[in-house]
C-alpha cells in the first residue's frame, strides 16, 4: 500500500509541477495568460498562490508519507507518548497567517485595478436574454448601434448527425467588435434571468443581473477573435450562449461602426416597404427558428404547462393585434419576453405572420412591419 | 403502566414495527445510515447520468432541461440527502454510547426528526414524474431562475426544503440537549471525544442556519404565488439578495458537511497510531474558530456579483483565515501520525486519504478565495474540482471509515479487511480519476452546469467520466461488504481493536440494545 | 415508583419511553399538510379546481393537531405519573430554549432582507451608492424609504401611503403603538402569573394568565384591523413592491407566532384551572411563558425598525 501510495504523492507533485509550466500553458492545463495587463496579473496572482499551496502540500505530504514509512507497526514501531508541544501548535498557528499576509497583499493590489472602471473611451451595454447576449453601443444619441449575437452552431452538429467545427458551441452570428488600446466598459444587465458574461483572456466575469447594472472593463493589446461563455446557470440553453469578441485597429472598428449605423437606417427605411404574406412567412420561419423554437418547439407544440403551445392557440389564432403585442411586450412574469427590444418591426411582422401560417394553424391573414410600429408606439 | 427501571431490560420490539415505532437510538442510527446510503445511490445514480452526458461532446443521452435536472437532484440529494443524514445516524449510534448516556434526550422527537427524511425526499423525488419536471435551477436555486422562470414543481421543493429543516433543527437540538445534559459523571466538557466536539459545534451551526434556510424559500414562496417582490428590482427587490441569504446558510452548511468528519478522522487516526490524538485542546479551539468565521465569509461564493469593492475585500479576507485552524487540524493529525505505531486497516486507510485529499481540496479553497483569481475559477469546473475533494473524499470518506470503524461495534461481527482494502483502493483511484482532471477542465475555461462542452475539453471529460464508473460501482461493492458483516462474520471482542480510547468500546460488540442505563463514572 | 426503584450510586432512571407511534403519524400528517398546500397552490396559479387539494391538506393538518395534541397528553400523563426525572427535565428546558433560537434566526433573515434592500438594494436602484449606474435602467425612480413608488409601477402598484410613524400628532390613533403597550404589558402580566403559580396562588395564577391570554386576542384583532386599513384604504398590499412585501412578511410572521404563543397560553390557562401545576414543577407553563417574551420582544424590534424608522 505504502508504495502506492507514495507513487500517487509523486505523480500528483509532477503533474502539478508539469500544469505550474508555461509550455503546458498551452495544453489546456492551466489558466490562459489572455492579452490584457489585468488578465496577466490575474495568472501571476494564480501562479503564485498554486506555487505556495504546492510548496506546503510537499511539505505536509513529505511529513505524513516519511511517518507512514517510518511508524508502521509492521517494522515495530513503539509509540511515542507525548500528545501537545505549545511551541510548535504556536508555530504552525502563526507561520499559515504569515503566509495568508504574503497573498493578502498582491491579491488586494490586482482587485483594485480592476474595479477602476473609470475613464473608459467606450462604453458599451451588454444585455444577457435567454439565451442569447445583446449589444449596444452608447455612442451620440440617433447614432447607437445595437444587435443581437446568437449561438451560429447548427443542431446537426450538436445532436452528432454532422462533424463538429473546430469552434463548435464557440461561434455566434454576430460577434462584439472592440477597438484594440482602447479602454472599453462593459455595462451588464439582463433581460430575464441572471447571466454572466465571460472572456477568459479578458480575464473578464461579471454577472448580468436583471434590474441591475454592473461594471467590467477591458484593455485588449492584441486584435483577433476571442471566444467565451455565458457561465451563470440561465435556464436550458445555459450551455449554448457563447460570446465572441472580434479585436480591431481603431480605423477598421470605426468603419464597421459607420457600417452598422447605416444598416439600422435601412432597417427602418425596409419598414415602410410593401410585403407579401410569402416574403414574411420565410422569414418568419428563420426568425422563429432562431428565438421561438426552443421554448415553442419547432412543431409549435410547446412544452406545456411552462411554455403553451402555439399550434390552434387562442393567441396565434385569435386577433392579430392581440398576437402581435404579446411578441412585441411579452408576458410579465412569465418566461415570454418582449420582443420589441429584440427583433426588428420586420422579423416581428414576419414571426407573427409566421405563426399564424405555419405550425399547422391557417388564419390566413398577414401584419406589416409598419403595424407594428403603430402597435409599439401605442404600447410607449 | 411503563416503569423507567424495567425497560432497560428489553429488547427490541418483534418486526416491521420495531423501525416505525423505535425511540432506540441505535435502531433510529441504523435507519439514518441506511436512508442516507440509500439516497447516496440515488444521487451517484444521476451523477451518472451526467457524466454519461459530458462522456463526450454533443447532446447523446439527455435533452439539457433535463441535464439540468440532473445536476440540480444530484446536488440536493447527495447534500441533504446523503451526507448530513449519514453524519446525524453516527451521532445517534454514537453520541451516547461515547458520553456514557442511556439514549438520546428526547427519543420520541428523535424518530420524528428521522421519519420527516422519507417523506421529504419522496416528495422532492415526485417532482421528477411531474409534467413541469423536477427543480432544473441548481442546488443554489438562484432567483429569479427558481422563482418567476421555475417549473411548477418548484412549490414542492421548497415545501420538502421547510420539512427537512424541520427534521434538522430537531435533530441538533436533540443532540445539544444530549451533549448538554447526559454526560457521565466525570465526563467533563474537555474530556470528550472529538467526535461528539464536532457535533455539538455542527448542531449549534444547524440550528443558526437552517431557520435561515427555511426564511429565503419562504420569500421564494411568497415571490412566485403572492406577487411580493423580494428578488425583483422592479419592485424595490434584488436578486443578490437571494443570494446573500441563501450563502449565509450555504457556507455555514459545506462546514456542517465537514466538521463531523474531523471528528471521526480526530477518533480513528489515534486508535490506529497507537498514540494520544496530538493537540486535543486546540483540535477543539480550531474547530470552534472554523464555525465562527464560517458565518462571516458567505459571499466568498457572490464574487462575480459585482459586490462593492470593500465588501469583496472583507469576504476574501474573512475567507482566506479559515486556512488558519483548518491547517492547525491537519497538522495535528500527521503529528499523531509521527513516531506512532501504525496499522493500516481499512478504517485508518480511508482516514489518511481524508487527509491527504481533503487537505488538496483545501488548498483549491484556497485559491477560490482569493477574489480576483475567482474571476477566472468561478463557476467552472475547478469549483466543482474543489468541492468534490472536500465532500466526496472528505465527507464520504470519512463516513465510510467510520462504518469500517464501528460496524464491529454495531454487529459483533468483523468486517471482511480484504474486502474493505480492495474497496478503499478502488475509491481512491476512481475517486482521483473522476475529479482531478476537473481541474484542469475549470482552469482551461470549462463553464459548470453544461450538458455539452467545445472539443478542447473532450479528453478531460471523457478521462473524467470513466473514473466517475469505476468510483460508482466500486460503491456497490461497500454495500456488499456491510451486509456481508450484518449477515455474519468473525465475532468482534468489546475492545474490537488493540486499545482504543472511549466508553463504546467498553460495552460488548454488538451493543446491548439498552446501554448505560445507569452511567459509568469517568475518571 | 420509578424513582424509587432505580437510585444504584445515587442515579435517577432517565425515562426512555418505550415504542411510539406518534413520530410516524406525525410525519405523515405534516407531509400530507404541505403536499395538499404545494398543490393548492399550484391549482390556483394555474386556474384549477382546489377542492380535492384542499381536502388533502386538511387532512394532513387535522392528522397532524390530533398527534400533537395526544403527544402533548401523554407527555403531562408521564410527568404526573412522575417517570421524568429531574435530568429529563433540564433535557425539555434546553430543547425550548434552542427551539426558541431558531425561531430567532428565522426572524433575523427577514430583518436581514429588510435591513439589505433598505440601504443597498433600493439607493442603488436611484442612483445612489456603488452600484448607482443601476439608475440607468429605472430613469424616473426615486429612492425613497417607505418606498411609495416602485421602479416598475406597471408590475408591482404603488400604495397610497405606507405605515411610517406619523408624527406625535398622530400618535394617538397609531394602531402599532397599542399594540406594542399591548403586547408590553401582556409580558408583565405572564410574568405576574408565573410568580403567582410559584407562589401557589392559584386564584391569581388564572387571573392574571387569562389576562395575558386576552390582551393577546386584542392585539391579534387590533393587527387584523391594521391589515384591513392597509388593503382597503391605503391600497397597501403584498403585491406593492418591496415595503409591502417586508412589511407584510415581518408583521405577518409575528401574527402567526403570536396567535401560536396565544394558543399555548389558553392551553395552560385551561391545564392550571383543572388544576395541573406545582408551584416548583410547571414546565409547560414556564415554556409558554418564554416563547410568549420572544415573541414580544420580536415585536419591540418591528416596532422600531418597520415603523418607526
Ligand atoms: C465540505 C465542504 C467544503 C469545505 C470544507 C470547503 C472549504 C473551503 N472552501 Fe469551499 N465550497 C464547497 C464546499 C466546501 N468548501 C462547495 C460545495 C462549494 C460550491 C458551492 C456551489 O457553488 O455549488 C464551495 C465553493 C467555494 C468557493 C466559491 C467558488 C466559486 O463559486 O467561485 C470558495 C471561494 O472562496 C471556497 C473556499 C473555500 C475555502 C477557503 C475553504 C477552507 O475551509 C479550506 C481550508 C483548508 C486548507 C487551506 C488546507 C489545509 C490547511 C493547511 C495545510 C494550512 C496551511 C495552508 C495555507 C496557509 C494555504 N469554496
Ligand atoms: C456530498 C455531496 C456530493 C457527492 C458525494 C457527489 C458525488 C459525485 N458528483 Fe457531485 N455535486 C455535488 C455534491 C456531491 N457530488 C454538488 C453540491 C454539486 C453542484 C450541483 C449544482 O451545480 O447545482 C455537484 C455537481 C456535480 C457535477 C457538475 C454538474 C454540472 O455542473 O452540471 C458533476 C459532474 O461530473 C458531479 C459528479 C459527481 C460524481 C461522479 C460523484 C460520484 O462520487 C458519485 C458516485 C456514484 C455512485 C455512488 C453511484 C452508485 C450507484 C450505482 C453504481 C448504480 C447502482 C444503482 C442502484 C443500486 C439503484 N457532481
Ligand atoms: Cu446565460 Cu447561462
Ligand atoms: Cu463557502
Amino acid at each position: 500500500m505504502l508504495l502506492k501510495n507514495k507513487l500517487w504523492l509523486g505523480l500528483m507533485t509532477a503533474v502539478l509541477a508539469l500544469a505550474s509550466t508555461e509550455l503546458f500553458a498551452a495544453w489546456d492545463l492551466n489558466m490562459m495568460q489572455g492579452i490584457t495587463e489585468i488578465s496577466r496579473e490575474t495568472y501571476r496572482l494564480h501562479m503564485l498562490i498554486f506555487g505556495i499551496c504546492v510548496v506546503i502540500g510537499v511539505g505536509v505530504y513529505g511529513v505524513l508519507a516519511y511517518s507512514l514509512i517510518k511508524y508502521r507497526k509492521s517494522k515495530g514501531a513503539v509509540p511515542a507518548t507525548f500528545h501537545h508541544n505549545t511551541k510548535v501548535e504556536m508555530v504552525w498557528t502563526i507561520l499559515p497567517f504569515i503566509i495568508l499576509i504574503g497573498m493578502a497583499i498582491p491579491s488586494t493590489r490586482v482587485l483594485t485595478q480592476i474595479y477602476d472602471s473609470s475613464e473608459s473611451e467606450l462604453d458599451i451595454l451588454v444585455t444577457g436574454y435567454q439565451w442569447r447576449w445583446q449589444y449596444r453601443y452608447l455612442t451620440e444619441e440617433g447614432e447607437e448601434v445595437s444587435f443581437f449575437s446568437n449561438l451560429a452552431t447548427p443542431d446537426e452538429q450538436i445532436y452528432n448527425v454532422a462533424a463538429k467545427g473546430e469552434n463548435y458551441l464557440l461561434e455566434v452570428d454576430q460577434p462584439l467588435v472592440i477597438p484594440a488600446n482602447r479602454k472599453v466598459r462593459f455595462l451588464l444587465t439582463s433581460a430575464d434571468v441572471i447571466h454572466s458574461w465571460w472572456v477568459p483572456e479578458f480575464a473578464v466575469k461579471k454577472d448580468a443581473i436583471p434590474g441591475f447594472v454592473n461594471e467590467s472593463w477591458v484593455i485588449a493589446e492584441q486584435t483577433g477573435t476571442f471566444r467565451g461563455q455565458c457561465t451563470e446557470l440561465c435556464g436550458q440553453e445555459h450551455g449554448f450562449m457563447p460570446i465572441v469578441v472580434e479585436v480591431v485597429e481603431q480605423a477598421e472598428f470605426d468603419t464597421w461602426l459607420a457600417g452598422k449605423q447605416a444598416d439600422a437606417a435601412a432597417i427602418a427605411e425596409l419598414t415602410n416597404q410593401e410585403f407579401t404574406l410569402e416574403q414574411l412567412v420565410e422569414q418568419g420561419r428563420t426568425v422563429y427558428n432562431t428565438y421561438c423554437v426552443a421554448c415553442h418547439q419547432a412543431n409549435g407544440q410547446g412544452l406545456p404547462p411552462a411554455f403553451p403551445a402555439l399550434t390552434g392557440s387562442a393567441v396565434a389564432t385569435g386577433p392579430i393585434e392581440g398576437h402581435a403585442n404579446t411578441v412585441i411586450n411579452g408576458v410579465p412574469g412569465t418566461a415570454m419576453a418582449a420582443y420589441r427590444n429584440q427583433l426588428n418591426p420586420i422579423d416581428m411582422a414576419a414571426v407573427v405572420t409566421f405563426e399564424r401560417n405555419g405550425l399547422g394553424n391557417a388564419v390566413g391573414d398577414m401584419i406589416t412591419p409598419a403595424e407594428i410600429l403603430e402597435l409599439q408606439a401605442a404600447a410607449e | 403502566m411503563a416503569h423507567g427501571h424495567d425497560d432497560h431490560h428489553h429488547g427490541p420490539a418483534k418486526g416491521i414495527t420495531r423501525w416505525l415505532y423505535t425511540t432506540n437510538h441505535k435502531d433510529i442510527g441504523s435507519m439514518y445510515l441506511w436512508f442516507s446510503f440509500a439516497m447516496f445511490l440515488m444521487g451517484g445514480v444521476f451523477a451518472l447520468v451526467i457524466r454519461a452526458e459530458l462522456f463526450q461532446p454533443g447532446l447523446q443521452f439527455v435533452e439539457p432541461n433535463f441535464f439540468n435536472q440532473m445536476t440540480t437532484m444530484h446536488g440536493l440529494v447527495m447534500v441533504f440527502g446523503a451526507v448530513m443524514p449519514a453524519f446525524v445516524g453516527l451521532a445517534n449510534w454514537m453520541i451516547p454510547l461515547m458520553i456514557g448516556a442511556p439514549d438520546m434526550a428526547l427519543p420520541r422527537m428523535n424518530n420524528w426528526s428521522f421519519w420527516i427524511l422519507p417523506f421529504a425526499f419522496a416528495m422532492l423525488a415526485s417532482t421528477l414524474f411531474m409534467d413541469s419536471g423536477a427543480p432544473n435551477f441548481g442546488w443554489t436555486f438562484y432567483a429569479p431562475l427558481s422563482t418567476t422562470y421555475a417549473p411548477s414543481s418548484v412549490t414542492f421543493f421548497i415545501f420538502a426544503v421547510h420539512i427537512m429543516g424541520a427534521s434538522s433543527i430537531m435533530g441538533s437540538i436533540n443532540i445539544i440537549a444530549t451533549i448538554i445534559n447526559m454526560r457521565a459523571p466525570g465526563m467533563t466538557l474537555m474530556k470528550m471525544p472529538m467526535f461528539v466536539w464536532t457535533w455539538l459545534i455542527t448542531a449549534y451551526l444547524l440550528i443558526a442556519v437552517m431557520p435561515v434556510l427555511a426564511g429565503v424559500v419562504t420569500m421564494m414562496l411568497f415571490d412566485i404565488h403572492f406577487g411580493t417582490s423580494f428578488f425583483s428590482a422592479a419592485g424595490g427587490g434584488d436578486p443578490v439578495l437571494f443570494q446573500h441569504v441563501f450563502w449565509f446558510f450555504g457556507h455555514p452548511e459545506v462546514y456542517i458537511m465537514i466538521l463531523p468528519a474531523f471528528g471521526i478522522v480526530s477518533e480513528i487516526i489515534p486508535t490506529f497510531a497507537r498514540k494520544h490524538l496530538f493537540g486535543y485542546d486546540s483540535m477543539v479551539y480550531a474547530v470552534a474558530s472554523i464555525a465562527f468565521l464560517s458565518f462571516i465569509v458567505w459571499a466568498h461564493h457572490m464574487f462575480t456579483t459585482g459586490m462593492p469593492l470593500a465588501g469583496e475585500l472583507f469576504f476574501m479576507y474573512a475567507t482566506m483565515l479559515i486556512a488558519v485552524p483548518t491547517g492547525v487540524k491537519v497538522f495535528n493529525w500527521i503529528t499523531t501520525m509521527f513516531k506512532g505505531s501504525i496499522s493500516f486497516e481499512t478504517p485508518m486507510l480511508f482516514s489518511i486519504a481524508f487527509v491527504v485529499l481533503f487537505t488538496m481540496g483545501g488548498f483549491t479553497g484556497l485559491m477560490l478565495a482569493i477574489a480576483p483569481a475567482d474571476f477566472q475559477y468561478h463557476d467552472t469546473y475547478f469549483v466543482v474540482a474543489h468541492f468534490h475533494y472536500v465532500l466526496v473524499p472528505g465527507a464520504v470518506f470519512s463516513i465510510m471509515a467510520a462504518a469500517y470503524y464501528w460496524l464491529p461495534k454495531w454487529t459483533g461481527h468483523m468486517y471482511d479487511e480484504a474486502l474493505g482494502k480492495l474497496h478503499f483502493w478502488l475509491s481512491f483511484v476512481g475517486i482521483n480519476i473522476l475529479f482531478f482532471p476537473q481541474h484542469f477542465l475549470g482552469l482551461a475555461g470549462m463553464p459548470r452546469r453544461i450538458p455539452d462542452y467545445s472539443l478542447q475539453f473532450a479528453d478531460f471529460n471523457m478521462i473524467s467520466s470513466i473514473g466517475a464508473f469505476i468510483f460508482g460501482f466500486s460503491q456497490l461493492l461497500f454495500l456488499f461488504i456491510v451486509v456481508k458483516t450484518v449477515m455474519g462474520g468473525k465475532k468482534a471482542t468489546a475492545a474490537v481493536w488493540d486499545n482504543p480510547e472511549g466508553l463504546e468500546w467498553t460495552v460488548d460488540s454488538p451493543a446491548p440494545y439498552h446501554t448505560f442505563s445507569t452511567p459509568p463514572l469517568v475518571k | 415508583m420509578a424513582k424509587a426503584e432505580d437510585t444504584a450510586n445515587g442515579y435517577e432512571a432517565y425515562y426512555v419511553p418505550e415504542q411510539s407511534k406518534f413520530p410516524i403519524w406525525a410525519s405523515f400528517g405534516m407531509f400530507l399538510m404541505v403536499y395538499g398546500l404545494g398543490n393548492v397552490l399550484n391549482d390556483h396559479k394555474a386556474g384549477i379546481d382546489m377542492t380535492t387539494s384542499s381536502w388533502i391538506a386538511f387532512l394532513g393538518f387535522f392528522t397532524l393537531s390530533c398527534v400533537l395534541y395526544n403527544w402533548f397528553a401523554t407527555q403531562i400523563r408521564e410527568n404526573h405519573q412522575g417517570l421524568p426525572s429531574a435530568q429529563l427535565k433540564r433535557s425539555y428546558v434546553l430543547g425550548m430554549y434552542w427551539f426558541i433560537f431558531s425561531e430567532v434566526m428565522f426572524f433575523s433573515a427577514f430583518f436581514g432582507a429588510l435591513y439589505y434592500v433598505r440601504f443597498m438594494a433600493v439607493p442603488w436602484l436611484g442612483g445612489e451608492g456603488d452600484k448607482g449606474v443601476s439608475a440607468i435602467l429605472w430613469p424616473d425612480f426615486t429612492p425613497t424609504w417607505p418606498v411609495v413608488s416602485n421602479p416598475n409601477p406597471d408590475l408591482f402598484t404603488n400604495p397610497e401611503e405606507s405605515m411610517a410613524w406619523p408624527g406625535l400628532s398622530g400618535a394617538l390613533s397609531y394602531l402599532p403603538l397599542w399594540n406594542t403597550i399591548l403586547l408590553l404589558s401582556s409580558s408583565v402580566t405572564v410574568h405576574i402569573a408565573h410568580t403567582a403559580l410559584k407562589n401557589g396562588e392559584r386564584k391569581k395564577l388564572n387571573l392574571w394568565l387569562g389576562l395575558t391570554v386576552l390582551l393577546g386576542i386584542v392585539f391579534l384583532f387590533l393587527q387584523a384591523e391594521e391589515y384591513i386599513h392597509a388593503y382597503h384604504e391605503l391600497g397597501l398590499t403584498l403585491n406593492s413592491g418591496i415595503y409591502g412585501s417586508t412589511f407584510f412578511l415581518l408583521t405577518g410572521f409575528h401574527g402567526f407566532h403570536v396567535t401560536l404563543g396565544a394558543f399555548m397560553l389558553a392551553v395552560m390557562w385551561f391545564r392550571s384551572i383543572k388544576g395541573h401545576f406545582k408551584p416548583e414543577d410547571h414546565f409547560g407553563f414556564e415554556a409558554a411563558s418564554w416563547y410568549w417574551h420572544f415573541v414580544d420582544v420580536v415585536w419591540v424590534c418591528l416596532f422600531f425598525f418597520v415603523y418607526i424608522f
